[in-house]
């Protein structure tokens, strides 16, 4: 029995030091690629940073303003003014579009029932307007 | 196998020769003893031997990787670190809207080691091809004297670096630096003030600040913790850059050496916009005037907003007029004393142009015509103590805590004794100095309902708390009054249809520095506040030595210079804030159109 033991206990000791070999070199390998990362994250957050810094410097107020005269004929921009302030109500609405109407509309039935007119002349219209076509 | 003690043979043979058998038991068992104790010496020797080897390899262990620690560099343990070390080292500082400010660039630094120059006279004439400043005889000195290292220039540009690399001499080495960018140039350059290198090294250097902001929040700036962060002020850009123009405009308009302009939310003390000119642009920073007779606000390095302290003129009237009122002492339309000249000891005191509002003016029609007598009276019933007091409330007597460096340094000047010629000189502005600024927090309170805020350009998350140094009802008067300012009296300028302008003008002649007072020159100043019902901004724009030439004579008051620019400002910069003008509504039937 001992001696079974001691042969299993030693393949067990290889089979540990294969394991800790292994380990140890993909931590060096794991390693070396989180440097690299690293490196690779400090440049790419300098170019970051520098193109920032380009972005707020192209968009400066005093360079906007001369592009702005310069493209006048193009933009027409103008600085904002307090009239420019309007009311939602103030905003057109769209026309809404009424099928030309080119034959003639019959209109029958009582005279009041005036609620139905409004929709009647609407069908009507569209009936008109299909006839046209 | 076990020996027997009493082998039979053995016994036998004794027997027959007569010898005592229990004899050969007694040797047998003694030869058995014997090799049993030597069987158990040796197994503890053995055992002992074990232990001193286990221990001496763990002391072995032990004392190599001792050796080991003491030995080697110390390394941080690489795979937790999270690249955190590669974050700038200096915050960024930015408006309240994240557009960038300042921020940090990366470039070269230029040094030499001569020792290892090729020919050095050659490499000195050619850095002063690509650098024109540098003196090529000085430089060559320096690289022939026998020194092992010299600083050739602090920061390159990556063209400059490519010409450097092209002179191809092996003693021309670049070292990494950060360096403050200022993308906006000029803009804001007052509140942003400058950076410098600090402590440097080949491979590093400190940023450190030395004017404005940069300086004042240093540490925080500097702070590793917080490096990611960046330090958003109160400023707009858009704000601050259109205030800039319309200020650089009134000024060539005006004819004026400089000017300043601060516009604070009345709310949260936030600064949204302070413009001092002549400026200068902090990635070039001039050189400050250090001549014996330099006037400091010569130097556009000045901060006329916050360094510049001047006496206010006229626009301290409202607060002899409020305080009066809140005391109890006079309500609007009290009738004061305004009969010019008033005589008090030996002075006579006129109004401007020496006209003579009086015999009686109601309190309101003081501020609106801006009567020296009329709040002379006032300030009177106040007398001096009182007086005092309430500015004392208001932030006169000391620096502004504003969060620049120039800040503390600029003292309101404040008459060491205060008689009563003095509580009437300051009534109307004369007598003590104070910096728009100080104005500006002053003017704030009453747009707030009394209530002193603190001025800050840091970005505020909501109202700010201050103190109470004047009751709601008699804020609201003392903005009615100003309001009647604008609409009746002299800053009819001021008007911007729909924004309610209330505001009070200021002129005070200069002070000579020999003593006296120059008679052309003067400081002109309107404050103001809008809209009047209910202020959300103060505005001061204080112009240095303006004359206006527009009319048949040159004019030098501030309703015709300050005050315009101020309207101009107003109407320009509201839209920007999403300030709704008001409106009159219009009448009759309104129609809506509503869509399905």
């Amino acid at each position: 029995m001992r001696p079974v033991l001691f042969v299993l206990s030693f393949l067990s000791l290889i089979a540990l030091g294969f394991w800790a070999y292994r380990e140890n070199y993909a931590t060096q390998a794991a390693l070396r690629e989180v440097r690299g990362l690293q490196r690779q994250i400090a440049d790419l957050r300098e170019s970051l940073s520098v193109q920032r810094a380009e972005w707020a410097y192209l968009n400066r107020p005093d360079r906007l303003r001369e592009l702005v005269d310069l493209n006048f004929d193009a933009l027409g921009l103008l600085p904002m003014d307090p009239t420019q302030f309007g009311a939602a109500a103030q905003v057109s609405y769209p026309v809404p579009e009424v099928p030309a109407i080119k034959g003639p509309i019959d209109v029958q039935g009582e005279l009041g029932a005036v609620a139905d007119t409004a929709a009647a002349s609407a069908e009507a219209a569209a009936a008109a307007a299909e006839e046209g076509l | 196998m076990r020996a027997p003690l009493r082998p039979l043979a053995s016994i036998l043979r004794a027997r027959e020769r007569g010898e005592d058998p229990n004899l050969i038991e007694a040797e047998n068992l003694r030869l058995r003893h014997e090799a049993l104790h030597e069987k158990t010496q040796r197994r503890a020797a053995r055992r002992l031997g074990l232990m001193a080897l286990a221990f001496s390899c763990a002391y072995l262990t032990i004392g190599v990787r001792m050796g080991h620690l003491a030995a080697s560099e110390p390394v941080e343990p690489v795979a937790s670190a999270a690249g955190a070390e590669i974050m700038a080292q200096r915050a960024d500082i930015t408006d309240r809207n994240g557009r960038i400010l300042a921020t940090n660039m990366t470039t070269h630094a230029l040094y030499a080691h001569p020792r290892d120059m090729v020919d050095p006279k050659g490499t000195a004439k050619k850095l002063q091809e690509i650098f024109p400043e540098l003196d090529a005889a000085a430089l060559e000195r320096r690289f022939t004297d026998g020194r092992a290292f010299v600083w050739v220039r602090k920061v390159l540009s990556p063209e400059q670096m490519q010409k450097v690399h092209e002179i191809g001499d092996p003693g021309l080495l670049f070292g990494p630096r950060e360096m403050r960018l200022y993308p906006n140039g000029s803009l804001a350059a007052h509140v942003l003030g400058g950076y410098a290198f600090g402590a440097e090294g080949v491979h590093s250097a400190e940023v450190i600040g030395t004017a404005g902001i940069e300086k004042a929040m240093d540490a925080r700036l500097r702070d590793p913790a917080e490096a990611g962060a960046p330090l958003t002020l109160s400023l707009d850009l858009s704000v601050q850059a259109t205030v800039e123009e319309v200020l650089g405009a009134g000024i060539t308009m005006m004819n004026a050496k400089g000017g300043a302009v601060i516009l604070m939310d009345v709310r949260t003390g936030e600064i949204l916009a302070l413009a001092s000119a002549p400026t200068f642009d902090p990635n070039d920073r001039p050189v400050p005037l250090v001549g014996k007779n330099d006037e400091p606000s010569d130097s556009p390095l000045f901060n006329r907003a916050v360094q510049g302290v001047y006496e206010l003129g006229s626009t301290f009237k409202i607060f002899a007029a409020a305080q009066a009122m809140e005391l109890g002492l006079v309500g609007p339309t009290t009738m004061v004393d305004a009969n010019a000249p008033m005589i008090w000891g030996k002075h006579r005191i006129k109004e401007f142009e020496n006209h003579n509002y009086g015999p009686l003016l109601s309190v309101s029609d003081v501020i609106a015509k801006s009567s020296n007598v009329g709040v002379a009276h006032i300030a009177l019933m106040i007398g001096p103590l009182r007086q005092q007091a309430f500015l004392k409330s208001l932030g006169f007597f000391e620096p502004t805590p504003l969060e620049l460096i120039e800040a503390p340094g600029a003292k309101p000047l404040i008459p060491k004794k205060w008689p009563e010629i003095v509580t009437i000189t300051t009534s109307y502005g004369h007598g003590m100095s104070a910096s728009p600024m100080h104005l500006a927090a002053a003017y704030a309170a009453i747009a707030n309902g009394g209530i002193y805020v603190k001025p800050t350009l840091l970005k505020q998350d909501g109202p700010a708390k201050g103190h109470r140094v004047l009751s709601e009802q008699v804020a609201a008067e003392a903005r009615k009054m100003l309001r009647r300012v604008v609409t009746d009296g002299t800053a009819s300028y001021g008007e911007v249809p729909g924004y309610e302008v209330a505001g009070k003008t200021g002129t005070a002649d200069k002070p000579k520095r020999s003593g006296g007072y120059y008679h052309d020159k003067v400081i002109n100043t309107f404050a103001s506040m809008y809209p009047a019902s209910n202020p959300k901004y103060v505005l001061i724009v204080t112009l240095d030595e303006p004359v206006n030439t527009m009319g048949p004579v040159p004019r030098r008051t501030a309703g015709w210079t300050a005050v315009p620019v101020a309207a101009e400002i107003i109407r320009r910069t509201s839209p920007l804030l999403g300030l709704r003008p008001q409106v009159a509504q219009a009448t009759g039937v309104e129609l809506t159109a509503a869509s399905n």
